[in-house]
C-alpha cells in the first residue's frame, strides 16, 4: 500500500519534471519546478530524511522558487538560436543512456549496503548533540560547512560585482514594485513574527532533533523578505557595517573557533572538550544569521542604484 | 521494489530529464531549471543510499543526509548568480540599440566562437 | 603542544594554505576598498611562502604531508594531504596569482594609465579563487572537492563580466551553466562512489575499487564532468568567449590557473583511483579528444582576428597536450616517469606563458585601443616589452629551446616514441607548427614598419615587467634536468613504485 504511494508520487514528481522541462512560459514553468520541489520534500520525509526535507521544501523549492520567479519575465530575452532535431534527439539518447546507466547502479548497489552510521553512532557522544546530521555538518565534516557559508558569500560578491561599484553602497531594487495591498500588508504582519519564531526553534532544535542553521535561516530570510514585499520594512543598502557584519557573522564565527581549536584543542576546527556543544551552539548562531540574511541578499540582486 | 530503488530510480530518470534540459534548453531559464532537476535528481539518488544505509540505529545514513543539505544550497548559490547573469543579459539586450548585430566591433567578434550546436548547455 | 609549534609544522601549513586566502574574503568584504589591492597582494606573497614551506617539508621528509580537519580521520572526518605534485601546484599557482595581483594593481599615485582600477570585487574574488584553488590541491576527500570546484566556478565566473558589457555577460552565463552541468556530473560520480563503498576518501576508495560497471560509470561521470570544466574539445566552446572577453589580469589568472583545477583532478582520478588495467584502456580515449583539441583549436587560433581570442583558442589547444600524458603516464614502464614528468612540466610551463601573454595581449590593447591582430603593425615599437613578454610566452607554446614547452615536450615525444605511440608523437610535433604559425603571425606583423604611424597611449611599464618576469619563468624551465623528477614521486600510490626514477 505504502510502495503505491510512493510510486504515485514519484509519478507526479516525473510529470511536473517534464512540464517543467517541456517549455513554454516562464512562470508555467517556475510554479512546476516549486511543485517537483514541494513533492520531493515529502519523498525525503519517506526516506526517513527529515532535515534534508525541510532543507529542500525551505531552500530548494521556497527561496530558489522567489529567485527564479524573478527571472521569468526576462526568459524570452534570453533565448537562443533554435536547435535542429538532430541535436535534440543526440540529447535524447544521452539522457536515456544517464538514465539506464544510473538505473543499473541504483539496482546494483552492494548488499548489505555500506555505510557511516555506525561511525557517526561511535563519534556522536563526543559532540553532546542528539542529531546526528547536525554532527556530521558541523564536527565531522565542519570544513564542508565552513566552506558552504564561503560559498554563499563569493555568489554574493558575484552578484553584486553586476554592479558597479559606486552602487555598492546602495539598495537593491524591491522585489514587486506593485503598491502593498492591504491583504498582503495583513498577511505579512501575522505571518512574519509567527515565521521568525518558526526559524528560530528550528535552529534552536537542529541540535537534538531535525532541524538546523540552514533550515531555519531559509525561513528567516523568507520572512524578511515578505516584510519588504509587504513594505513593512525597507529594502537595505548594502553599504551598512551592520548588514555587512551579518553577512560575515557564519564565516567569522567559524573560522575563529577554527583557529581557536587549534590552539586551546590541537586541530584546525577542533572543539575544545566539555565545551563542545557550547561553541557549536554559538557557531550555529551565527551561521543562522549569516544565512538569513545572505539568502535574502541574494534572493533580491544586485543593488540598482537607489540610494539609501 | 523498495521504496529506496524506487526513489533511485525517481532520481535517474530526474537526472536524465535534467541532462536533456541542458543540453537542449531554448533560453537560460530553461537551462537554469535543468540544473535544478539534475541536482534534485543527484541528490534524491544520494538519499536512495542514504536510506538503504539504515543502521546502527539510524533510519538513514546521516553523513549522505548532511552531504545534501550542504548540495542543496550550494545549488541555490548557483542559481541566484545564474539568475542575476540572465536578468543582467536581458537587461543588456532590452537596451535600445542594443541589437546583436551593433554590440560595437570588438566585443562582438568575442562572442563568434558559438556556432556548432555543441555549443549549448 | 603549544599553537606556535603546530603552526610551523608542514602538516599544519594545509590548513594555512587553504583558509589564509580564504579569511582574506570576508576581510575584505568588510574593510575599505581602498587598501584591498595591498591587503591581497599581501596576502598573495604571504601564501607563495606557506606554498613553498609545504614544498620545502614534503622535498625533505620525502613524503606527503597530511592534516585531518577538527582531529577526525576519514571516513568520518576529512582530511587534507600534499604529495609532491600538489606542492608542485600549489607553489606554481601561488607564483602565478601574486604575479596577477601585482598586475593587477593601481599604480601609486595615480588612477591606473588608460584604464579603471580594479573594482574590490576583483580582489575579494581572486582571494576566494585561490582559496579554491589550494583546496582542490590538498582536499582528500570527494565531496570536499566538490564544494571547492564550486567554490572556485563561484568566484572565476564574475571575474568575466567585471565591465558589465553585454558579450561578457553572455560569456559569462555561458561559462557557469557549462561548470554547473560539469559539477552535477561529478558530484553523480560521487554519490555512486558512496553508494558501493561508503566513503569519500580518495586513499580509502582507490584501496577498495576494482573496475565494477558502478565504478567505470562512477569514474566516466566524474571525467565527463572535469572535461566540461577543462573545455577539453568537444566541450572548448565556452572558453574562448570567456577568457578572451575578461579584463587582462583575470584572462591571466583564469587561461593559466583555473582551468589547471580540472585537470589535476583528472589526474587523481585516473592515476591514484582508479585500478591501473582500467586507466591503460581507458587512457587512449583521453588522449584521442587531446589530439582533436590541439589540431582542432591551434587551427581556430591561426584564424583569429583578435589578439586575446588567438590566446583563448590556443589555451584550449595547450590543454589537449595534458590529455596526451595519460596513455603515456598509466603505461607503468620507467618512460612513464618521464611522461609523467613531463606533463607536470608542461602544465606549469603553460600557466607562466599563458599568464604572461594575456597581460601583453592586455597591455598591447590598452596602448593600441584595440587588439585586431590586423592592426598590430609595429606595435613592437610602442611597447616593446610587452611584445618580448609575448614572444618567449609563445616561445615555450610553440617547444623551442630554450623554453619549458622545449623540455616538456621532449620528455613527452621520448616516452611516445619510446612505448611505441607514434601518433601521439606525430601530434606533439603538429601541434608545435601550428602554435610557431598563430605566434610568430602575431610576432612578425608587431615586428614591421607600420604603415602609418601608430597612435599609442603610454601603458604603466612595470607592469610589462611583470608580463616578463613570468615568460622568463616559463623560459627557466627549460633548464631544468631531462630526467623524470623525484619530487613529483613523493607520497604517489604505492601502484607506482615500478616507475619512480
Amino acid at each position: 500500500m505504502s510502495l503505491l504511494l510512493d510510486a504515485i508520487l514519484a509519478l507526479l514528481v516525473l510529470a511536473a519534471a517534464v512540464r517543467v522541462a517541456a517549455g513554454g512560459d516562464g512562470f508555467a514553468r517556475v510554479v512546476a519546478f516549486m511543485g517537483v520541489g514541494l513533492l520531493l520534500g515529502l519523498i525525503w520525509v519517506r526516506l526517513a530524511a527529515v532535515d534534508v526535507a525541510l532543507t529542500e521544501v525551505a531552500v530548494g523549492s521556497g527561496i530558489t522558487g522567489l529567485v527564479l520567479l524573478q527571472a521569468a519575465a526576462d526568459a524570452p530575452l534570453t533565448r537562443e538560436r533554435e536547435v535542429g532535431l538532430l541535436y535534440h534527439l543526440c540529447a535524447g539518447m544521452v539522457g536515456l543512456v544517464v538514465f539506464a546507466a544510473l538505473a543499473v547502479v541504483v539496482l546494483l548497489l552492494p548488499d548489505p549496503a555500506p555505510s557511516l552510521a555506525p561511525d557517526v553512532v561511535r563519534a556522536l557522544p563526543a559532540t553532546d548533540l542528539g542529531n546526528p546530521v547536525t554532527g556530521v555538518l558541523l564536527v565531522f565534516r565542519a570544513l564542508d560547512t565552513l566552506l558552504e557559508t564561503m560559498v554563499l558569500l563569493v555568489a554574493l560578491i558575484g552578484v553584486w560585482s553586476l554592479s558597479p561599484d559606486r552602487h555598492w553602497r546602495r539598495a537593491p531594487a524591491p522585489l514587486w514594485p506593485a503598491p502593498p495591498s492591504g491583504a498582503l500588508d495583513f498577511l505579512a504582519r501575522v505571518l512574519v513574527p509567527i515565521g521568525a519564531l518558526v526559524g528560530i526553534y528550528m535552529f534552536w532544535a537542529g541540535a537534538d532533533v531535525p532541524g538546523g542553521a540552514f533550515q531555519g535561516g531559509a525561513v528567516l530570510a523568507a520572512m524578511a523578505l515578505m516584510a519588504m514585499m509587504a513594505g513593512l520594512s525597507p529594502v537595505p543598502a548594502i553599504g551598512g557595517a551592520g548588514l555587512r557584519l551579518a553577512v560575515l557573522a557564519g564565516p567569522f564565527a567559524f573560522l575563529g573557533v577554527g583557529i581557536a581549536g587549534w590552539f586551546l584543542a590541537g586541530a584546525f576546527l577542533d572543539y575544545p572538550e566539555g565545551f563542545e556543544k557550547t561553541v557549536i551552539i554559538a557557531v550555529e548562531v551565527a551561521i543562522t544569521v549569516s544565512i538569513a540574511v545572505t539568502l535574502a541578499l541574494l534572493v533580491l540582486g544586485p543593488p540598482m542604484g537607489r540610494k539609501a | 521494489m523498495s521504496a529506496p530503488v524506487l526513489f533511485g530510480l525517481l532520481g535517474a530518470a530526474l537526472s536524465a530529464v535534467g541532462v536533456y534540459g541542458l543540453m537542449v534548453g531554448r533560453d537560460a531559464l530553461a537551462r537554469i531549471l535543468a540544473f535544478n532537476l539534475l541536482g534534485g535528481g543527484v541528490f534524491l539518488v544520494f538519499g536512495a543510499v542514504a536510506r538503504r544505509g539504515a543502521g546502527a540505529g539510524f533510519a538513514a545514513d546521516p553523513v549522505p543526509q548532511a552531504l545534501v543539505i550542504t548540495g542543496i544550497v550550494v545549488a541555490f548559490s548557483a542559481t541566484a548568480l545564474a539568475v542575476a547573469l540572465l536578468k543582467r543579459l536581458a537587461a543588456l539586450r532590452a537596451r535600445p540599440g542594443a541589437a546583436p548585430a551593433k554590440v560595437a566591433g570588438a566585443q562582438a567578434e568575442g562572442t563568434k566562437g558559438r556556432v556548432q550546436p555543441g555549443g549549448d548547455a | 603542544m603549544s599553537g606556535a609549534v603546530l603552526f610551523a609544522s608542514a602538516d599544519a601549513l594545509l590548513v594555512v594554505a587553504v583558509i589564509l586566502p580564504l579569511f582574506a574574503v570576508p576581510v575584505l568584504f568588510l574593510a575599505p576598498s581602498r587598501i584591498a589591492e595591498r591587503a591581497t597582494v599581501v596576502v598573495l606573497g604571504l601564501s607563495l611562502l606557506v606554498a613553498l614551506a609545504i614544498a620545502g617539508g614534503v622535498g625533505r621528509s620525502g613524503a606527503a604531508a597530511a592534516s585531518f580537519i577538527g582531529g577526525w580521520r576519514p571516513p568520518l572526518g576529512v582530511g587534507l594531504r600534499a604529495d609532491g605534485f600538489s606542492a608542485f601546484m600549489l607553489v606554481m599557482t601561488a607564483a602565478v596569482l601574486l604575479a596577477t595581483g601585482l598586475f593587477a594593481m593601481t599604480t601609486p599615485g595615480r588612477s591606473r594609465a588608460g584604464g579603471e582600477r580594479m573594482p574590490p570585487a576583483f580582489w575579494m574574488l581572486l582571494a576566494s579563487v585561490f582559496s579554491a584553488l589550494n583546496l582542490v590541491f590538498l582536499a582528500e576527500d570527494l565531496f570536499t572537492l566538490y564544494v571547492a570546484l564550486e567554490l572556485l566556478t563561484f568566484a572565476a565566473v564574475p571575474l568575466v563580466c567585471l565591465e558589465g558589457k553585454l558579450a561578457q555577460v553572455e560569456a559569462a552565463l555561458r561559462y557557469l551553466l557549462f561548470a554547473l552541468f560539469g559539477s552535477l556530473l561529478y558530484l553523480l560520480g560521487v554519490v555512486v562512489i558512496y553508494g558501493l563503498y561508503g566513503t569519500l576518501d580518495i586513499i580509502l576508495v582507490a584501496r577498495e575499487a576494482t573496475a565494477s560497471p558502478g565504478f567505470v560509470l562512477a569514474l566516466a561521470l566524474m571525467t565527463a564532468g572535469m572535461m566540461a570544466k577543462a573545455a577539453l574539445f568537444p566541450l572548448h566552446l565556452w572558453l574562448p568567449p570567456a577568457h578572451s572577453g575578461a579584463p587582462p589580469a583575470a584572462s591571466a589568472l583564469l587561461s593559466a590557473v583555473v582551468i589547471k583545477a580540472p585537470i589535476f583532478l583528472l589526474v587523481r582520478f585516473w592515476l591514484d583511483l582508479a585500478p591501473s588495467t582500467l586507466a591503460v584502456a581507458v587512457a587512449p580515449m583521453l588522449a584521442g579528444l587531446g589530439a582533436a583539441a590541439i589540431v582542432v583549436c591551434s587551427l581556430v587560433a591561426l584564424a583569429q582576428p583578435r589578439l586575446k581570442l588567438l590566446i583563448a583558442y590556443s589555451t584550449a589547444a595547450q590543454i589537449g597536450y595534458l590529455f596526451l600524458m595519460f596513455p603515456l603516464a598509466a603505461a607503468s614502464s620507467p618512460w612513464s616517469a618521464l611522461a609523467w614528468t613531463g606533463g607536470a612540466l608542461h602544465l606549469a610551463s603553460h600557466a607562466f606563458s599563458k599568464a604572461a601573454m594575456f597581460m601583453a595581449a592586455g597591455l598591447i590593447a590598452e596602448a593600441l585601443g584595440h587588439d585586431r591582430i590586423a592592426g598590430l603593425s609595429g606595435v613592437g615599437r610602442v611597447v616593446p616589452v610587452s611584445l618580448f613578454a609575448f614572444g618567449l610566452g609563445g616561445l615555450s607554446l610553440m617547444g623551442l629551446p630554450p623554453a619549458g614547452g622545449f623540455v616538456a615536450k621532449v620528455m613527452l615525444l621520448s616516452a611516445a616514441v619510446h612505448l611505441g605511440a607514434w601518433w601521439i608523437a606525430a601530434v606533439i610535433l603538429l601541434g608545435g607548427l601550428l602554435a610557431g604559425g598563430y605566434v610568430l603571425k602575431v610576432v612578425v606583423l608587431a615586428l614591421q614598419r607600420p604603415a602609418e604611424p601608430l597612435v599609442a597611449q603610454p601603458v604603466a611599464h612595470w607592469r610589462e615587467w611583470v608580463a616578463l618576469a613570468l615568460a622568463l619563468v616559463a623560459v627557466g624551465f627549460g633548464f631544468v634536468p631531462l630526467e623524470p623528477s623525484h619530487f613529483l614521486f613523493i607520497g604517489r600510490p604505492a601502484s607506482w613504485a615500478g616507475m619512480v626514477p
